[in-house]
């Protein structure tokens, strides 16, 4: 992964200087609580329900052992001894004092960490696919590209009041695990005809309250040009997103008002000036950053194909953790495996300091010392020999991080809702608690197959529930908790936006409600077919009659 | 007096800002005035036959490349802040900088604030006129936020272009 050198490290110790004095000075009552909020909003700082939330950036989902130390530590000495990961591979802290937070930045500085823009109207951290580099469909590897984005983006002067926040995410690979068209920048790695290396780029994708999918406005944008590119999309975004209403001041409003095709003129208009300036990327500095992306020592393996056969038909439990949680890797003899956040009972994406720990240990041991994490909210190990995945999986399910989900019904993607979040109109948590109880029987779980299931608490849509195969919303109705069903979304290549099944339901509904659109499904499936296909092809019509039959 | 941040010092301001519904009525011929944009299109000619030195400013709303073609009128091009979230300023700073080749100063006027100057001198800003209420010698220090910087501005080329192993 990539290593700060004097440069890097001197930009984040700049940072905990200027932050500790900005706290001093609004505790001392020498800056407003306006002036402050957009200050500590740029610092990852929510003013949250019960307490301050602090968001901590990671890089594209990156972590070292080190740095999973780091977060342990300050679970235990700052938090209630654990974090959480968010849907934006980062992760927070929902118990820090304010006037802890410097303290908690400087520990985080000695790990090459910071919170830097994780929230507020800028460019937020770069996201990309849990399995870059390792995973066998990728064609680039979006970690350097990554990573020269995160470089370009943390204080820019001129993109840091922006109309809203800003999301770029990046892939290279023939499945888009990152989700790029629902970004505000989405940029997919590819090869021209003579093999050069550009991007295609997507603009004005997002979700919350107008999801909508992004317009690819440029289909080859030669690497050198990446910079001055998004520069240019930048500042015309900066220049002429709206400002007057927060709800239409995503870049996304702005790319539908001109249409994608004067949107994209405009840019190139302002390109043609930037392009082939002093931002254009030079080989050297893509070698520079490559160099902390090669492969790691890998041993010369070979697949373990029988013996994992063998190993599965003694064990049926491995054999169900190995179809759900391991994924094939491009080198023989390795596999990715994915530890689950989301056993029943535990808010998805909760992590403890001492399962924090543990982790940093696992990954020393199995991986090279790495981790990611995935904006599904879970942790991958991406480099476990084949030969010592049994193993390991022992040692995950002492852990707890062993529930043989990934991809599942249980496998929820959820925001932290009305229990933590001051913006949610009603709790999150509680409804995915009540749904993995629901689908506890990991045989009917498993006979469901792949199933997207997100839940947001308001319209920010943080659990991305647009794009869920089934989506939740919670809705604030005359001052009631409900919760509006959505099916049909999909964040992979074939991106598509739930549709809305009717009126809305009481918290105690929901669980039943979910019963009967997985029972359509399991009823109307033809073969081998997965929920979203099925779904694709009898449309919402049946679902509808199901649910709402049984309120008359 | 009001005291403004040129070129890293508070200075005492000599400069008169006019309000945006400003007239020729009235106007000194030999104080140096900053004029809203409306006053320099409509009387751009008696404007510049005054004996005291020009300037404009621009609300956030109003565009650089309205006066692009006629920059070598104004010794200063102050930008408005009207709430210092509305970036759409510093866009305008860097491209007066570096498309259009602005030498003269370009100071920040309005909800203009310490933690906002480090990026502002980045985008090319030389002056900033501190928000009433505070006081500019403790604004100073905004501008010594950071020592390293990644990106291009106005001010320098890229880290990767300087950057030394």
């Amino acid at each position: 992964m990539y290593v700060y050198d004097q440069y890097d490290q001197h930009i984040i110790e700049d940072r905990v200087r200027q932050f500790r004095d900005q706290t001093r000075r609004y505790l001392a009552g020498e800056l407003s609580e306006e002036e402050f909020r957009p200050l500590r909003l740029q610092n990852g700082l929510y003013v949250q329900r019960y307490a301050p939330m602090l968001r901590v950036a990671v890089p594209y989902g990156l972590l070292s052992s080190r740095q999973l130390r780091k977060l342990a530590q300050i679970a235990r000495d700052y938090d209630k001894g654990y974090a959480h990961i968010s849907t934006r591979q980062n992760v927070q802290f929902n118990w820090p004092e304010l006037e802890d937070v410097p303290e908690i930045l400087a520990e985080l500085a000695t790990a090459q960490m910071h919170a830097i823009q994780t929230s507020g109207n800028c460019i937020r951290n770069t996201t990309t696919d849990q399995f870059a580099g390792v995973a066998h469909d990728e064609l680039v590897d979006p970690r350097p590209w990554c990573e020269i984005i995160r470089q370009w983006s943390t204080f820019h002067p001129e993109f840091a009041f922006l109309p809203r926040k800003f999301k770029i995410a990046v892939n290279g690979a023939v499945s888009d695990r990152a989700a790029i068209e629902v970004h505000d920048i989405g940029l997919e790695a590819v090869r021209n005809g003579t093999g050069e290396l550009g991007f295609r780029v997507s603009v004005g994708g997002g979700l919350g309250r107008t999801p909508i999918v992004g317009s690819f406005i440029n289909e080859f944008l030669p690497w050198q040009h990446l910079l001055t590119y998004l520069d240019a999309v930048l500042r015309v975004y900066n220049r002429y997103g709206r400002r007057d209403n927060k709800f239409k001041a995503r870049i996304k409003i702005l790319v539908k008002a001109l249409t994608p095709e004067v949107f994209a003129e405009r840019v190139n208009a302002e390109w043609a000036h930037l392009k082939d300036g002093p931002s254009t990327l030079t080989e050297a500095e893509v070698e520079r950053i490559s160099r902390c992306f090669v492969d790691p020592a890998y041993q010369a393996l070979e697949d373990q194909d029988a013996t994992l056969a063998r190993l599965d038909a003694e064990h049926p439990g491995f054999a169900r953790w190995r179809a759900r949680n391991v994924v094939a890797h491009k080198k023989p003899g390795y596999a990715a495996v994915t530890l689950s956040l989301k056993p029943t009972g535990t808010a998805p994406g909760d992590i403890t300091d001492k399962q924090l720990d543990a982790l940093a240990e696992l990954a020393d041991r199995y991986s090279f010392g790495e981790v990611r994490n995935s904006h599904e909210q879970n942790i991958i190990l991406a480099d476990v020999e084949q030969a010592r995945l049994f193993e390991l999986w022992g040692e995950l399910r002492e852990l707890g991080f062993a529930t043989p989900n990934v991809g599942l019904l249980t496998d929820i993607i959820c925001c932290p809702g009305g229990d933590y979040c001051s913006l949610a109109n009603a709790k999150s948590i509680p409804i995915a608690e009540a749904i993995q109880r629901r689908f506890d029987d990991l045989d009917y779980l498993f006979d469901i197959g792949e199933l997207d299931l997100n839940i947001s608490g308001c319209m920010n849509a943080c659990g991305h529930h647009h794009v869920g195969h089934i989506g939740i919303l919670g809705v604030d109705k005359k001052g009631a908790e409900f919760y509006q069903v959505s099916l049909g979304g999909s964040a992979s290549r074939d991106a598509s936006l739930g549709q809305i099944l009717g009126p809305s339901f009481a918290q105690e509904e929901m669980a039943e409600v979910i019963e009967k659109i997985v029972t359509v499904y399991v009823e109307k499936r033809v073969e081998d077919e997965r929920f979203i296909d099925t779904f694709r092809r009898i449309g919402i019509e049946p679902f509808k009659e199901r649910v709402y039959a049984a309120n008359h | 007096m009001q005291r403004i941040i040129k070129n890293g010092q508070v200075i005492d301001e000599t400069w008169h800002l006019l309000d945006k519904d400003a007239t020729l009525d009235g106007l000194s011929n030999s104080d140096d005035l900053i004029v809203p944009l409306a006053l320099w299109r409509e009387h751009a000619h008696a404007l510049k036959v005054r004996d005291g030195g020009l300037g404009v400013w621009l609300d956030s709303d109003e565009e650089v490349e309205e006066i692009a073609e006629e920059l070598g009128n104004f010794k200063v091009i102050a930008l408005n802040f009207p709430s210092f979230t509305d970036g759409r300023h510093y866009s305008s700073a860097r491209l007066l900088r570096e498309r259009y080749g602005y030498q003269g100063e370009i100071r920040a006027i309005g909800d203009v604030l310490r933690d906002q100057l480090f990026f502002m001198q980045r985008c090319g800003f030389d002056a900033f006129a501190i928000r009433a209420d505070r006081d500019p010698h403790d604004a100073l220090q905004g501008l010594q936020d950071f020592s390293v910087c990644y990106q291009a501005a106005a001010d320098q080329a890229p880290l990767f272009r300087r950057r030394q192993a």
